[in-house]
């Protein structure tokens, strides 16, 4: 979570009391550096014992100059969150003052006033080929036998979890990671069979320059959203969006696949939302949230294009979804 | 799909007695499974022959059969009910077992019963080790290398191939009984031999060790749609090699990544649906190489189990009522979480807090039993904490588990000199696992033992010895700090360090601690168990404590649900189970719950035993899950400040709170603590019987050794011995001869001026009652009176016992009433009082009273039909009996039998033999019009059948054989073959009965031994005469506990056993449920 870029800019307030047990590693890492302003546990352990530790969380914090915070009451903070809603916060170790810091945090603007997806997406287009580790997918749960080699994906990066990129690469799919404002002709230049909008951190209405790229590209070749890239797809068809109180945070939400009436436990991280009942054309509403009923995913077969509100990469969360991916691959299939 | 409107009725089966393996988590499973199925409109047919379970109240299920779990009569309760379903998994083992045997046989066909919750095949795939191994090894899961065998040669092999360790595991058997770990040739063959003996299928499984590795546990539920949710994660503190109900555990899983987590989430998932359980709940037990992340899948339970029980209490998602209810027909996505009331119960608890579970052994119990943990559960109760980390919850653990700790010190071991003083002592205990080793750890970090070291020495993994050791490094600061300042109290508090704890850090008294936290205001804060980590409103309030400097929940800001129009009340219960406090006292702590709350009160329940049905959130109006510790439970007070307290529900745990609670003002509901010190005191109770001029057996009270010699020389042998103040009979034993009152003061328990001997006369031959009586203050009423087969000096709670009495003169009858009634109003008694009474000659003495609910109050209130624990509870609250319309004695038209049940065969080397001392762990219950039959029932329940017909072996002491003879005679012409030891023989020849001689042991073979291990024994009778005979007869004792016989050890129970084979021969067994046999009785005075 510390590495994901969707978190970019926040204060992040673990539920989970004891953290940094089994410390870090670079291939759980969903970006090349963490992410987020500052980080509030209740017991945090400075010694990780872990097979597969390589640092301490706190030692991969103090290198990149970001606060953790240990000891805090986070089921208080939780609960005043819920209530209040999310919010913006301060941390000090220098300014003892409340008043002071009350007026500092008056004073800044919030983190929807900066491009957050701009600071996060790469810089310029390249190769992405590193798998998922082994332990992933324990022996026999492995697929054998599914390709998808010879498919070329283009990512649209708004800040994209490496695991998204490790899912495809998985597949066998050839995976070109692009800048998140390439236009769609460079896009398609690269002759891509399908495009994913990854996920990435903010306010989607804030990105509305990047709305037409997505409908220039609708219908051209299949496109799969993931989070960000939902909404941002959605927003391509037509959707509005609206902030939820305090978001969905996680990894056990249910989340029902209309189709099948099936119940997937989904990992969820997101404070915005696609208005429900908003579709248009053959759009359709393919997944709802079980706990407050909200969109959490859509299909237009007629334009190539599907998405979900959450994570079926997981990392960190369940794997139940997966196979989303696959169906991402068949799609891209069909079409050629 | 919503619920199943082609049901009408609905058969569950119950776990039945409570045995080590088998405890009371599934009376919990059981009465949530009854409640779900009454409340979606179901006619519940319950058979359960365990009557201490709050299950088999005839509240619970529409049609309840206390019956003995056999194919037999289950399918009579089918025949005769016609359920259209059988739901078999939620009485753990014994029922998957039973309803195995129905559909295999047959019967469920027959009849037309669908077995609901998981089909015979899914049961034998997870449960047949070939079958599983193929299953997992078709979804690409490993499993370790094993072999199922059915002789020794074939194990021999497997182990020239894979080497040693190996673990043994027979097939079908409760709670791993009979398995364990073999390290060479010897063992191996040993093992298995048993292992052989004891499996139904008489098959056992080798396989090669994973000891040492990690070991994790994941609670699934899965529903027909193929929803599947993971409830909880559990891992086991202890590594592979250890059960995990023998295990430290903590929930959830500490040193897993999430990435680790969520392999075994995935894995877990393939596997439920491979092995295809259809709905409800599943176990999957996980193996993790430490080293390299490797992962294996050690086993899996295809239904509600121990653990389910667990994950239950700590994520708050009711498991076994989810279960019932996906079995009816539902989905998880239609179901609600209770807790939310508005998400669904497709979801997966968030867990803000840190569970603990720590098993209770009573090692004390079973002398000569080997103490080291295997994978073999021998513990006998469990205790639950909830603390906001690792280090608060373990401390909390420790203190719930009653056995004089409070912190990361066993005083024992202190006092007794068993604390290992050197670092080479240190290190060569610390790979054995025993029930003390956290206790070592601990020592072991004092002593300056690095983490990685104790991890290599035990294979505990590290993180969980530095949790120990940031502990053991704090309690230096503690004690070594100038003084104790707010700061310091505040970290302390933080960590879970009780008040005592503290006060011994810092050489004070607990009190002390406690009026210093007074003055900085350092009081705990209840936090709730919501399922979601704090994301959404919960609405049932199930607390927690935990120090939270500056925190904001309370429960002033939370909703809640029934304020109670007539005021909060507190029930104590009665923390762990153990030997001698079990699931009785759990059962009256919910019917006065339940009561009250009908009643108008608001019931707070405070206990912290996670097995048990008061602990489930939806019996009390608000649920504390706290150590019944002073500390505990007076913050408890602080937070609500109730109207009443109530304690004489939970034995002895909370009673023993009764005089410190009062001193600190706390208002006790009830008879007072005062009074029942009275009772329980035995110098202050010998005066109210002296004032009442009632008979009691000689007795004196001895400071010293010498003291004892002098009193037991005036008493006259033999006597009675025991501690002071003691529950179950512990350290309680007979005494012949001055020899063995040495090796009794010798070895037994330290004796003092504070901890006191009592010496009784013991009336041989008497006969014992047991008498069960409520009363208002004014008005008396006689629950129930129970006559004992055993005479007395077998423990209450071991002996048979009948109601109504069956060989007692009314005269007698009269005055036991006349004395109840004596002693209820001199004791000033609020609520229930238990006596026991001896009958010698015709002269009626009194052995003890005690002034709150006893062991035998569930099976008193289901003999006649009475809740007595509910009216208690209301006669507490301040109702009369005139008011409650409970005003005569009710005695039933029909006998009913409690028998107890053992767990002997847990322990290889323990000695059975029964005495003062109280070892049982469970009871059954035998009902019917005939006394034999309800007998023949009971001793069917108990699993050692009276056989109808083959050879019985008799051999009593002189002064029986008289009665042997008439015994004997009968027994002949009932067409049994006799087998006897010379004497008898010689007396039975004499009186010309037919009978077969049998050498004694030291008369060389073939001698009684071999005739009983070859399984040419069906019934022994067998009663000690003196001293002697009760060392003589150990051999053949465990001898027939081993292999399954009967034995009968008393001249009363010999002849009720005959009525009672009798009666089978005549007429056989037939079933009626209670609340038939309820409409016939009335109440007569």
């Amino acid at each position: 979570m510390v590495t994901d870029p969707s978190y970019r800019g926040q204060i992040l307030n673990l539920t989970c009391p004891l953290i940094g047990n089994y410390g870090v590693n670079e291939y759980d890492f969903e970006s090349a550096l963490p992410q987020v302003e500052g980080l509030l546990v209740k017991e945090y352990c400075w010694q990780p014992r872990s097979w597969r530790a390589r640092e301490s969380l706190g030692t991969m914090l103090d290198r990149h100059d970001i606060l953790g915070v240990e000891g805090i009451d986070t089921r208080s903070l939780t609960l005043h969150l819920r209530r209040a809603g999310t919010m913006k916060g301060i941390l000090s170790t220098i300014e003892n003052d409340p008043a002071v810091l009350q007026r500092r945090l008056n004073d800044f603007p919030g983190i929807n006033a900066r491009d957050l997806v701009g600071e996060v997406t790469c810089q310029s287009a390249h190769p992405w080929t590193e798998r998922s580790p082994e332990i992933v997918t324990p022996v026999g749960c492995r697929e054998t036998g599914f390709v998808g080699e010879n498919l070329h994906v283009v990512v649209y990066d708004f800040g994209v979890k490496y695991s998204i990129l490790r899912s495809l690469a998985n597949l066998g799919c050839r995976v070109t990671v692009v800048p998140c404002r390439t236009s769609a002709a460079e896009a398609l230049a690269l002759k891509p069979d399908g495009v994913l909008l990854s996920n990435g951190p903010g306010d989607p209405a804030s990105y509305s320059d990047i709305i037409p790229i997505i409908q220039a590209i609708l219908g051209r070749v299949p496109i799969f959203g993931i989070c960000l890239g939902h909404q941002l797809l959605g927003m391509a068809l037509g959707f509005s969006t609206f902030k939820l109180p305090f978001g969905h945070r996680g990894g056990n939400h249910p989340v029902r696949e209309l189709a099948s009436r099936k119940v997937n436990i989904t990992s969820q991280n997101h404070g915005y939302c696609l208005k429900l009942g908003e579709e248009t054309g053959a759009t359709v509403p393919t997944h709802i949230n079980l706990n407050d009923g909200t969109l959490e995913g859509l299909e237009n077969r007629e334009r190539w294009c599907f998405s979900v509100q959450y994570h079926p990469e997981a990392a960190p969360g369940p794997q139940d979804s997966t196979n989303l991916y696959k169906k991402f691959v068949v799609m891209m299939q069909n079409k050629v | 799909m919503p619920r199943r409107s082609d049901l009408q009725k609905i058969m569950l089966i119950g776990s039945g007695p409570i045995v080590i393996g088998q405890a009371c988590e599934f009376d919990y499973s059981g009465t949530q499974a009854c409640r779900a199925l009454k409340e979606e409109g179901y006619e519940v047919v319950l058979i359960n022959n365990n009557p201490a379970t709050i299950m088999t109240d005839p509240a619970m299920a529409d049609r309840t059969y206390i019956e003995p779990l056999t194919a037999e009569t289950a399918v009579k309760v089918i025949e005769k009910e016609r359920p259209q379903a059988l739901l078999p998994t939620l009485g753990g083992q014994t029922a998957l077992n039973l309803a195995v045997e129905l559909a295999d046989s047959g019967q469920l066909d027959r009849y037309g019963v669908e077995l609901i919750g998981a089909d015979a095949d899914v049961i034998k795939k997870a449960e047949n080790r070939d079958l599983f191994k193929e299953a997992m090894n078709r979804i690409g899961l490993a499993i370790a290398e094993s072999v199922h065998l059915k002789n020794v040669g074939e194990a021999l092999a497997f182990a020239d191939i894979h080497g040693y360790p190996l673990v043994i595991r027979p097939s079908f058997t409760l709670g791993g009984a009979g398995g364990g770990i073999a390290l060479n040739k010897e063992q191996l063959v040993e093992m298995v031999g048993t292992g052989l003996d004891i499996s139904p299928i008489k098959q056992v499984l080798v396989e090669e060790s994973l000891t040492g590795w990690k070991e994790f546990e994941l609670e699934l539920m899965r529903d027909h749609n193929d929803n599947v949710v993971v409830i909880c994660s559990i891992e086991n503190v202890d590594p592979m090699g250890v059960h995990t109900g023998e295990s430290i555990t903590v929930a959830p899983a500490q040193t897993l990544s999430d990435l680790e987590y969520q392999v075994m989430r995935t894995a877990s998932i393939a596997a439920m649906r491979e092995i295809g359980v259809d709905t409800g709940g599943c176990n999957i037990q996980f193996a993790v190489e430490p080293d390299s992340g490797r992962l294996v899948v050690v086993e899996m339970n295809p239904r509600v189990s121990r653990s389910s029980a667990l994950a239950s209490k700590a994520t708050g998602f009711p498991i076994a009522k989810i279960a019932a209810k996906l079995a009816a027909g539902y989905t998880l996505d239609e179901l609600t979480n209770d807790i939310t009331r508005e998400t669904p119960a497709s979801f997966e608890p968030a867990i803000d807090y840190c569970v603990v579970k720590i098993p209770r052994w009573d090692f004390t119990k079973f002398p000569g039993a080997d103490q080291t943990l295997t994978t073999r559960m021998k513990s006998v109760g469990e205790v639950m904490s909830i603390g906001r980390t690792y280090k608060e919850a373990l401390q909390k653990a420790l203190r719930s588990l009653e056995q004089g700790y409070d912190g990361l010190m066993d005083p024992k071991s202190q006092e007794s000199g068993e604390l290992y003083t050197s670092l080479d002592q240190l290190k060569e205990a610390l790979p054995l696992p025993r029930a003390s080793r956290i206790f070592t750890i601990a020592d072991a970090l004092r002593k300056g033992l690095s983490s990685d070291e104790i991890y290599s020495l035990t294979g505990i993994d590290s993180w969980f010895i530095d949790q120990v050791l940031h502990l053991v490094e704090f309690e230096d600061k503690l004690r070594l700090a100038e003084e104790l300042n707010e700061e310091m109290l505040w970290q302390a508090k933080t960590w879970g360090f009780s008040d005592s704890r503290i006060a011994f850090l810092r050489g004070t008294e607990e009190k002390v601690i406690r009026e210093l936290r007074r003055r900085y205001s350092i009081y705990p804060v209840y936090r709730r168990v919501d399922t979601c980590a704090g994301e959404f409103e919960a609405y049932t309030p199930y607390l927690y404590s935990t120090y939270e400097r500056g925190a904001v929940e309370t429960m002033a800001e939370q909703p809640s649900a029934n304020e109670g129009s007539k005021g909060k009340v507190i029930i104590l219960g009665g923390g762990p189970n153990r030997i001698g406090q079990g699931l009785e006292f759990d059962y009256c702590c919910v019917q006065a719950a339940l009561t009250l709350r009908k009643d108008g009160y608001r019931v707070i329940m405070v206990n912290c035993n996670p097995e048990t049905v008061s602990t489930d959130y939806d019996v009390s109006d608000c649920l504390y899950f706290e150590p019944l510790t002073l500390e505990d439970v007076l913050n408890v007070c602080h937070e609500e400040d109730p109207e009443g307290l109530i304690l004489q529900f939970g034995g002895q745990t909370p009673l023993k709170l009764a005089l410190p609670l009062l001193e600190e003002g706390i208002p006790i509901w009830g008879t007072s603590p005062r009074d029942i010190d009275r009772a329980e005191n035995r110098r202050e109770f010998a005066v109210v019987v002296d004032k009442l001029d009632l008979w009691e057996p000689a007795y004196g009270i001895a400071a010293h050794r010498s003291e004892a010699r002098e009193i037991a020389a005036r008493l006259g042998f033999p006597i009675l011995v025991r501690p002071s103040y003691v529950l179950g009979g512990l350290a309680m034993r007979l005494v012949y001869t001055p020899e063995e009152l040495d090796i009794y003061l010798q070895s037994g328990p330290p004796i003092n001026s504070a901890n006191p001997l009592l010496i009784d006369k013991y009336l041989e031959g008497a006969v014992e009652l047991d008498v069960d009586a409520l009363c208002d203050g004014e008005k008396m009423v006689i629950g129930g009176i129970m006559e004992h087969v055993e005479q007395a000096g077998v423990h209450s709670g071991d002996s048979c016992c009948v109601l109504p009495p069956y060989s007692i003169g009314t005269q007698q009858l009269k005055d036991i009433h006349r004395q109840t009634e004596l002693l209820a109003h001199e004791l000033n008694i609020r609520g229930l009082l238990n006596i026991q009474f001896a009958i010698h000659g015709r002269e009626v003495y009194i052995l003890e009273a005690n002034p709150r609910a006893s062991r035998t109050v569930p099976f008193t209130g289901k003999a006649t039909g009475m809740p007595l624990a509910g009216l208690a509870a209301q006669v507490i609250a301040g109702a009369s009996l005139d008011e409650l319309g409970f005003t005569a004695e009710i005695i039933p038209d029909y006998y009913s039998v409690k028998e107890a049940v053992f767990s002997f065969s847990r322990f290889d080397n323990a000695d059975i033999v029964l005495g003062p001392e109280m070892r049982s762990t469970g009871e059954v219950m035998g009902i019917d019009s005939n006394l034999g039959l309800a007998m023949a029932k009971a001793q069917l329940a108990a699993g050692t059948p009276l056989p109808v017909k083959g050879q019985i072996f008799i051999t009593v002491a002189d002064i029986d054989k008289p009665q042997a003879v008439e015994l004997g005679r009968s027994l002949s012409r009932l067409g049994y073959d006799l087998l006897a030891t010379r004497g008898t023989a010689a007396a039975l020849r004499v009186a010309g009965v037919e009978v077969k001689e049998v050498k004694k042991i030291s008369e060389g073979s073939p001698h009684m031994l071999d005739f009983i291990n070859d399984g040419k024994v069906d019934l022994i009778i067998n009663t000690p005469a003196g001293s002697g005979a009760f060392s003589d007869g150990k051999c053949m004792r465990q001898q027939a506990v081993h292999r399954g016989v009967s034995i009968i050890t008393t001249m009363q129970g010999a002849m009720a056993a005959l009525e009672g084979m009798r009666a089978l021969q005549h007429s056989g067994m037939s079933v009626q449920c209670l609340q038939e046999y309820y409409r016939g009785s009335s109440p007569s005075s």
